[in-house]
Parts: C-alpha cells; structure tokens; sequence
C-alpha cells in the first residue's frame, strides 16, 4: 500500500512539472486530490484495510495530498511569472548604455594640495585664514625684520605699484597682521597667494604659499621639528627622511630648511632631487623676537615657531606633474585629470 | 660662492671625503648647490709632460718649429710646433695620437708642411684650463716627463658652489669655510701667513675720510716698479678659474686671489691716474664717472665715492673707474683696501645695477679688522709676481664709526626654552670659542663677544642658533604639539569654502586658478569703467593690472579652451578682486588685522574675495537619447541658486536688472542680498564675445563670498498634521511685470496658509494679447490647525486675484 503511494506522488509530481498551463495545472490536482480524484477515492476506502495499517496508509495519503496541494499553488505561480517576463521581454534595455545628466568637475590639483594641508593643522587646532594680496611695506617687510635695502630682499623679486604698495611675497605678512589683533596663544594658518616678479621654466610669477604660526608660552624649537616632520609624513603618506638644516629667514632665529627625503627616487638620487636624495619644501624657525616686539608680544614670556610652504611644488611631487606652468594654463584636459576624490 | 676644495683643504682637512665635507656643510647651514670635478666638463685626457729637448725652424715655415721632445720612458718624439715660446729645456704638456684635447678632439698624426707630428703641445686654451692661446703653457721645471698633467695641475680636485644665505658674509672667502670646517671638526685652521712686507720707498698718498659713516677704514698703499710684463703663474689662475673668477693681469689677479682667499676685497689704481690724494666722500650733484665695464653713471648723493683731488675714481665698495684702472703699461699701482659699513651701501650697488663680487660681500659686512692683513698679504704675493717696491701702509680710521665689539648674554635656561632641550655647558662654551667667540661663564650661562666678522650676530638667539648649528639640529628631538579644540573656532553656521567649491564641481565646472593681473586690453574690455591698477614693475605687458573682476582670468582661459576645440566650458574660480576706493579709506582709515573671506582694505585698495565663474556651450556633456541645448541665463541662475542655497536663507536674495558695459543689456542682474548688491549674472555683451572670438553665448556670474559665508542655524518649526490642496492659478499681466512681482502679490494674498507657490509655465502668443504674458503659478495652501475646505481656498484664490488685479493689472486667464 505505501509503496503504491509512493508511485502516485512520483507520477503527479512528475504531471505537474509537465504542466505548461494554468489549466494543466489545474487537471493535474483534479485527477489526483479533486473530488474523484485517486488519493480522494483511496481516502474514502481505507476503512477497507487492516486495523493495524490504517493509520500509517492515512498519514501518507494526507501528506501526499498537502505536497501535491504546495506543490501545483507553486507551479501555478511560476507559470503566471514566467508569463509576465515573457511580456516584459519586449521592454528590454541596453545596461551598457551611459547614464544621462551632469558629469562632475573637479577641484584644481593645487587646491586638492591646500585643502589637505588646512585639514591637517585644523585637526591641531590651527585657525585658517587669507589676508590682503596687495599689501604695505611695513606688514610685507619692515615690520618682518626686513628694512629697507636689507640684502634679504634681493631674495624677494617684489612687484610694485606707484604709490608703494606691493604684491605680498609671501604669506609672512599675516604674522603681522594676526598678531596685531589676536593676543597668545595662536595658531594660525595663512593660505594664499603669493608673487614675485620671476618667470621662467621653475617660476611663475605667483604661485600660493602656506604659513604657519604657533606663539605660545611653551612654542620651542622642538615642537617645530616635530610638528612639521609629522607633516610632511602626512602629507605624502610615507614614513619619509626629514632633515633640518640651519638657515636664514629675517623674522625667525634660529631658523631651518626643511628637506624630505626625494619621493620620486626614494633618496636615491635622481633629476628632480638633482642627484642629492632631497627635496627642499618648506622654510621655518622660531619667531624672531624682533618681530614680536614690533606686535607688542613679549619674548620672554612668548615664544613661537613659524613655518611657510609653496603648494604647487608639493602638488607637483604629490601628482607628478613635472612643468610648473601647467597649474595657470587651466586647459581642461590637465584639469580633468584631478577630477574625483574628496 | 665657488671654490675650490684642495685649496680648502691646505687650510683645514678633516679627513673626510667631498661627499661627508658637502653634507657637513649643509647640515651647518652653508648649503652646497654642487660639487662638480675642477677639469672643466669635456676636458682633455691623456696628456702628459714633456720635456723640450731640441727646438729648430721649420724648414717649409716661417713660424712653426720642429722639436724633439721627451716624453718620458726613454722615447724620443719629434712634434711640430707653432708657439712662439717654445724652447729647448722647457717642460710642456704633449699630447700624443689618441688623448683628447678641451672639447673631446682627439688627436691624430699630422703631417705639417711636409713634417710628420707625433701629437702637439699645448696652451691654456687647448687644456680647456683658460683663454691663452699665445703660446703653450709652460709647466713647472720640476715636473717630470711622462707624469699626467692633470695630477700635475691638481685637476683631480674639486669645486663646490656654496648657496649662502645673506647673514653669512662672513663665509665669502676661502678663511670664512674654513673657519666653519674646522668648527664643525674641532680642527685647528691653518692660513697663509700675513706678515707685514716691509716699506722699502718713502711714497704715500695722503687718504681723508670725508664720510667716516660711510667709510671708517682705509689702507692704501703704493707699489712702485712692478714688471708690466709679467704673468700670473698658473697655480694663481688656475685657483682663480676654479673659484670663477678669470685671470686679467697680475695685479688684478692678486686682488682677487686675496679676496677670494679672505675676503677682502681690494682695489688697485694707477698711481699716476690719480691726483693730488684720497678723498672718501658723498658723491657730488651732477659728478659723472665711467666705469671699468666702460658704462658711464651719473652719481647720486647719497653714493660713497673715492675720488682723488680733482673727481670721483671710483664707486666706493662697488667698482672702480676706467680712467684710473691698471693697464698692460702700468708699473706704478696705489692698492686700496677699505671698510665701508654695510647698511650705509646697501641700496647703492641695485640703484646702478651692478652687484660685483666686491659690492656682494660689503653689502653683507667685511671683517673692520682685515684691512691691514690683507694689503699685506696683497703686497707679499704682487712683489713674487711681478716684483715692485712697496711704500708704507696708510690705514685711516675713524674709530667711532667702526663697528663696536658688544657682549650678548647667553641663558642656559632659554637655550631649554627655545630648543626644548638643555645642552650640556661645555658643548655650548666650546662650540661658540670654536667660532672665534670669547666666552666667559656667567651665573645661569654665558657672556659672550662675537668676532669682528659676525654681523649676523647680535641677540642671544643669535648664539642659540650658533651653538644648536654646530650640535646639529638632528640633535634635538622632534615633539609633535598636541591637537587642541579652539573656543569658537569651527562654528556650524560657517559655511566653508570649500563647500562652496563642491557645489559647483557637482554641477560639471572645472577649478581654474588665473593670474591676479592681467592684460590691460582685456581688463578694459571687461570692465571698461573701472580705472586699472597698474603694476609698476610688471612681468610683461600681458600680465601688468590688477583684475577688477575675476572674469578677466576666467575669460582668458575660456578663450584658450575654446581655441583648444572645447565646446562646453564651465570654470570657476575664488580669489580677489582689486579695486582703488578712496572713499572706503576715508571711511575706515587703516585697519589692523585683516577681513577673513570677505573684505580686505590695504590703504585705499578695496580686496574683495568673490567666486565667479564662466559658461559657454550645451547645458549637459553630450549625451543620447536626449536633446542637445546651450546653456542660457537660467541655468547658469540655478547654479547661483545652488550657491545661495547654502546659506539656508535662499529668500534673502534677490535679482534685479541691472546694466554693465560687458554683459548683454536685457541679460544681466545684479545678485542682491536683502538690499545689497553682492554680485552679478548675465550672459557677455555680443559684441565682447565677438572680440573674444567665442563661439557661443557666454554667461558669467561673480558673488561676494561674504554673503555666503553665514548659513541659517536650523530652527525646529511643528510640522502641519493637515492635508494641503493644491490649485493651479494662471494670470495674464504685461510682459514687462517681473514674475517676482507676482509671486510676492501672491504671497502677501494669503499670508498664512500659503505654502508653496511654484512657476510651472510661462505663455506668450495666441490668447493673451499682444505684449501680455500668461504666467502659471502651482498654489500650495496648508492650515496648521485645522483641514482647510474648498470654499475657504476659494477665497483666498479671489482675495489673491484681487490683489494682483489692483497692484499689478494682472487678469486671471480662464
């Protein structure tokens, strides 16, 4: 009894996958679970069977009844899907087409460069700012420990205009002009641009510069060493050879170049590094107490450490963009290329 | 600086390589740009000395000998020869078939007139070592034949050109490095000695310091008799070569070889050029002196000037004059060697254009101790050159302007301070008594009396500089500071710009950074009615006013762009704008500080931080399945919208027509923020763009970046519980009524509960009459207290009909 059962559920579940309609579908369960159908029939004649193996042939019979049910309400429902694709296959569409709508920009390379280094000293608690482009002696110069004639200035290529005002050569003048108004502590970053009256394969006559200036009551030398090294690390993402060496700013004593280890060629010597390993990026030093007696600040009491940067070259060596002039030529396939990102 | 490292190394030698000695430097703070061989690049190889054995006519020339030469190893060589100086038992440098002359020629046998040539001796010129191509170097009589001739003229040596900073004057010389080297190594220096040459003739020109303030020493000194004919030896020219400097004459070339050996710079006159004596003085109005570069200046009074009885001989510290320079007939010289204070010449040797080797180092302080050493030292090697009598040393001074000695005093505890670290005593005293410092201890330090030489030191910074240079800066340890929170500093309503930038990125446009000056030609096409700021000293013509725009730069890119075969072009940019206002200085007078993001005012220059941008070409990259359409006003107007949206308060701007000669007449607004013009947008007048060559319709717009800066702070307002209605209302009005008009009629017509009103079209032509148009606004009303019916909405709509009926004549269109 239970092996023939076992053969009728083979047969209709085996009629079912056949089915191609709804309608077959439907015939199937009839002819097995409708109310003539054969497990039906065999339902109403098991009280003809033994005592003992009524029960077990009831429970097969009942089951094979709920499998059948399950399993035609599932084969209806695939066959009513699969009539619906078959429609929508008409609708069908090329995913390989382009989107449609606006394509993104992107931010100048130089900027990318600014915008990480205001992120890094933000994080230290630096306040960001701008500052005049066209400036007084007195903030560009004098009040920089840098008077009139001083040899120095040979160092500045300075653009002028008649009245004596100037093109600021470096960001420096906003030492001046925070420390005038903001009593210690600070820290302050100047970002902007900067210009000197030089133009030539390794110069353009402006370019942007990043400053620096922490005064405080603790400032020393060896937070600058330290500071800055984690700069540079940052900045390039390399646990990078940093080397200060002594120097000479007018407004900061003792003072230091800042030289990283060549990224192009890893200190190995190449053509950007000429052949020595380094690369010079940035000038710094502690605050020349000149120049916080000219803003009324006190050195004995505050000291401070002050640090200036150009953003194209660490743009160039970050991007390996190898001609200045491309950053003010602002042809689009240049620009395009530092599209993404941040 | 260049120099040579052998000579160097006479002096201190520390044992170390190029290499080591070129980082040493560095590391102390005199940067070596290069160190490059002495034998110039292409120099020759393979030749060796020779001794001249037999020297005769040549039998088929006039001027050319034959010579047997030996060439060392016993081989006998017959060579032609064309110098005139040739002679038997002179040692010369031969070059035989297969070494390289200057340049790489190699050379080959030559048959000359008929004569085979086994090679050719050679000159200065032909070695590549100098300009004399008179006839062939003669070597030195000790050297042996066959020896290299490079080893014999020291060629494997060194140059190093040092880039130094202009505090460090005191290292223009050959003493100066070394000094350093020999504190970097805890080396004693030696030097050539100076021992006074003493006067064998009575002859002195009498020397007056006029402007002791601006001269305070002088020593003169005549020598009389020199040979003209004599020759610098080459061990001298050679030293000059390679420190840069080229040979003239023996009298210039012992001056120079004395400053380059340390570092004062001397003077040599022809004695019987000058008249009467030495006068030291202010230039006069109108004096005129010709130069030895033969270039005539007229003086200005503020000049220090030698001059003898009659006029002016030279720039004083700068350059010496033509008519009382040594020439090839001079036997008679007048040596100078003065001081003059470094900031009364300052500005001097820019003023005439010239920066000499002599005014470079003036301009950054000569040791006041040095003079008298070095007309010595210049007398002692004049007399083994080119013989001569010297006279007595004359050395004038004017004590009370010379340079004073002070005494810096030097704390232990801000040498902590300032470096963070302490160093020990004895490296600080020994460091600074290695600089020539004398150094005496102090309670808590030092006290400390630089040298003479040392201009660059006069505060205690100074010495910690001095004593952390020669510790190494390696020594100090690096120690980060630590983030801190700044009170304030970051508040939410502040709206970066970098944010600002993204916005636009977003929207398709490409940052652009352009010169802050730019052509005159397009300034004035631009912004015809704003009178530049012209650059005194500009780069060039093209670069020479300040933007009063930040079109100018945007324009000039657009246009290389579209030269470029660019079709759609969209590029922004931040920065200044520069304008002259003499009003706003009036009004402010010179501020401190400075006007972050917003208005910077330098006297009466007005500095105002905009972002502008270009546009040119289709709204979108080009794409399928949807119509191409250049960009016009509106959607460059959404853009600024974007921007403006920023803010949070989008209604508190507002656009208005307005009129600019380089924007189009019926396409342009001023963008205003409440009542405050803050900006522009329009497309370019035609007639610019044509000029410009664009292709297209170009529109630009330029904002105020403080009226972006400030965003609303979010305030929580209930949000209603009640459905809206909507109604769509169409009203005809004239076509110059401004739908901003209408919205605000609209607006003021149900004051609570309207909550949206929207343009979804805009109708002009057919059913609306001639110079009418048809506007269609979307009405969203919405109570917060309670469901607002239909009859209750239909009054509002006849209440705001009405009203734009009696204020604008408008009609509702059915």
């Amino acid at each position: 009894m239970l092996t023939e059962i076992e053969d009728l559920k083979a047969q209709a579940l085996a009629a079912l996958a056949a089915a191609a309609t709804r309608e077959e579908v439907e015939r199937v369960r009839a002819r097995f679970i409708g109310r003539q159908g054969v497990v039906t029939e065999q339902l109403r004649g098991l009280g003809s069977l033994p005592a003992e193996e009524r029960p077990a042939a009831g429970q097969a019979l009942n089951q094979f009844k709920n499998t059948l049910q399950e399993a035609s309400r599932s084969r209806r429902e695939a066959l009513s899907r699969a009539a619906v694709d078959a429609e929508l296959g008409s609708d069908r569409i090329d995913v390989t087409l382009p989107g449609r709508g606006q394509r993104a920009g992107g931010l100048h390379p130089v900027t990318r460069t600014l915008e990480r280094i205001e992120t890094f000293f933000r994080r230290l608690g630096f306040e960001i700012v701008e500052g005049p482009e066209i400036e007084d002696d007195f903030h560009n110069f004098e009040a920089l420990n840098i008077p009139a004639h001083h040899p120095a200035r040979a160092m500045h290529d300075t653009f002028y205009f008649d009245d004596g005002l100037l093109l600021r050569t470096h960001t420096s003048n906003m030492q001046i002009r925070i420390m005038a108004v903001q009593p210690p502590p600070l820290r302050v970053i100047a970002i902007g641009r900067v210009y000197r009256c030089d133009s030539d394969l390794t110069h353009t006559p402006m370019f942007q510069q990043i400053e620096g200036l922490v005064v405080d009551e603790r400032a020393n030398f060896s937070n600058l060493k330290g500071t800055l090294a984690a700069f540079c690390r940052h900045i390039f993402e390399a646990d990078l050879e940093i080397r200060f060496r002594p120097s000479y700013f007018p407004f900061t004593e003792p003072s230091a170049e800042v030289d990283i280890q060549c990224v192009i060629c890893g200190g190995t010597g190449c053509r950007v590094c000429g052949q020595t390993g380094w690369l010079e990026i940035l000038g710094s030093g502690m605050v020349h107490p000149n120049v916080l007696a000219n803003v009324g600040i006190d050195s004995e009491r505050y000291t401070g450490f002050a640090f200036g940067m150009g953003a194209e070259r660490i743009t160039m060596l970050r991007y390996g963009v190898d001609d200045l002039r491309l950053f003010m030529d602002n042809d689009l396939p240049f620009l395009r290329q530092f599209a993404g990102g941040g | 600086m260049k120099f040579n490292e052998g000579w160097l190394r006479e002096w201190v030698d520390p044992g170390v390589g190029s290499g080591v000695l070129a980082e040493q430097l560095t590391r102390a703070g005199l940067e070596v740009d290069a160190v490059e061989p002495a034998a110039s690049p292409g120099g020759f190889s393979g030749v060796v000395v020779a001794e001249v054995l037999k020297s005769r006519p040549h039998p088929n020339a006039d001027r050319l000998k034959l010579c047997v030469v030996d060439p060392g190893g016993g081989d006998r060589v017959e060579v032609v020869c064309g110098a005139p100086n040739v002679r038997a038992g002179m040692r010369a440098a031969l070059a035989r078939p297969g070494a390289r002359i200057a340049g790489g020629v190699k050379v080959r046998r030559a048959k000359i007139r008929g004569s085979g040539s086994e090679g050719m001796l050679l000159s200065m010129r032909e070695l590549g070592i100098g300009e004399d191509h008179d006839g062939i170097l003669e070597l030195d009589p000790d050297a042996p034949p066959g020896a290299d001739v490079s080893g014999v003229l020291g060629l494997d040596d060194s140059v190093f050109e040092l880039s130094l900073t202009p505090d460090r004057g005191d290292c223009l010389s050959v003493a100066g490095v070394a000094r350093e080297v020999g504190a970097i190594n805890r080396l004693p220096v030696r030097g050539p000695a100076s021992d006074p040459v003493a006067p064998v003739i009575e002859d002195r020109l009498p020397v007056a310091l006029e402007a002791p303030e601006g001269c305070a020493r002088y020593a003169g000194r005549v020598v009389r008799g020199i040979d003209p004919a004599a020759k610098t030896p080459l061990w001298m020219t050679e030293r000059l070569r390679r420190c840069g400097v080229r040979a003239v004459s023996p009298v210039v070339d012992v001056t120079n070889y004395v400053m380059l050996e340390i570092g004062q710079p001397l003077h040599a006159f022809d004695l019987h050029r000058l008249e009467g004596g030495i006068r030291v003085r202010r230039a006069r109005a109108g004096e005129r002196l010709t130069l030895l570069d033969e270039r005539e200046v007229e003086t200005r009074p503020s000049t220090l000037v030698i001059a003898d009885h009659r006029r002016p001989v030279a720039l004083a510290g700068i350059m010496g004059g033509l008519d009382t320079a040594v020439s090839g007939a001079t036997r008679d010289v007048f040596l100078e060697s003065a001081w003059f204070d470094p900031s009364d010449l300052m500005g001097e040797p820019r003023f005439y254009k010239l920066n000499t080797d002599a005014s470079h180092r003036f301009e950054r302080g000569v040791d006041p101790e040095l003079q008298t050493a070095a007309i010595e030292r210049a007398t002692r090697l004049l007399l083994d050159v080119a013989g001569g009598r010297p006279g007595p040393v004359v050395d004038e001074r004017a004590p009370s302007h010379l340079p004073g000695r002070s005494t810096i005093r030097l704390r232990a505890k801000r040498i902590e301070r300032l470096l963070g670290m302490a160093l020990p005593s004895d490296e600080v005293a020994g460091g600074l008594r290695r600089l020539g410092m004398e150094v005496s201890e102090t309670e808590g330090g030092w006290s400390v009396t630089p040298p003479t030489r040392r201009f660059d030191i006069a505060i205690e910074e100074d010495l910690i500089e001095e004593v952390v240079r020669l510790a190494g800066y390696d020594r100090v340890p690096p120690v980060e500071i630590e983030g801190t929170v700044r009170p304030g500093g970051d508040p939410e309503t502040g709206v970066p710009v970098s944010r600002l930038r993204r916005v636009l990125v977003d929207r398709g446009y490409q940052e652009a950074v352009t010169y802050s000056f730019v052509d005159p030609a397009l300034q004035s096409l631009l912004d015809p009615e704003v009178p530049p700021i012209r650059l005194a000293n500009p780069i060039s013509s093209e670069l020479s006013v300040m933007r009063s725009h930040l079109w100018m730069g945007l324009c000039g890119a657009l246009v290389r762009n579209a030269n470029r075969q660019e079709r759609r072009v969209r590029l922004f940019e931040t920065g200044l704008r520069f304008r002259r206002d003499p009003a706003l200085k009036a009004r402010i007078g010179d501020v401190e500080g400075w006007g972050d993001r917003g208005r910077d005012q330098v006297a009466d220059v007005d500095q105002e931080r905009c972002i502008a941008a270009v546009a040119m070409g289709p709204t979108h990259p080009e794409q399928w399945g949807s119509a191409a359409r250049d960009a016009d006003f509106f959607d460059l107007k959404s853009d600024v919208e974007a921007l403006l949206g920023l803010t949070g308060q989008p209604e508190r701007f507002s656009f208005a027509p307005v009129v600019h000669p380089a924007l189009h007449p019926a396409q342009t607004a001023a963008i205003r923020d409440g009542d405050e013009p803050v900006g522009l947008i329009g497309a370019l007048h035609p007639n610019v763009r044509r000029e410009l060559g664009l292709p297209a319709p170009v529109f630009v717009f330029e904002i105020a970046l403080a009226a972006l800066s400030t965003a609303r702070l979010p305030g929580y307002v209930p949000v209603s519980r009640y459905p809206s209605v909507r109604r769509d209302l169409a009203v005809i009005v004239d076509d110059g009524v401004a739908v901003d008009r209408i919205l605000d009629g609209v607006r003021r017509g149900a004051p609570a509960t309207l909550n949206d009103a929207a343009v979804f079209d805009l109708y002009r032509g057919e059913g609306v009459g001639a110079g009418k148009k048809s506007v269609a606004i979307g009405l969203t009303f919405r109570s917060d207290s309670r469901t607002l019916d239909d009859t209750e909405v239909d009054g509002l709509i006849e209440a705001i009909v009405a009203g734009l009926e009696a204020e604008l004549g408008a009609a509702l269109r059915r």
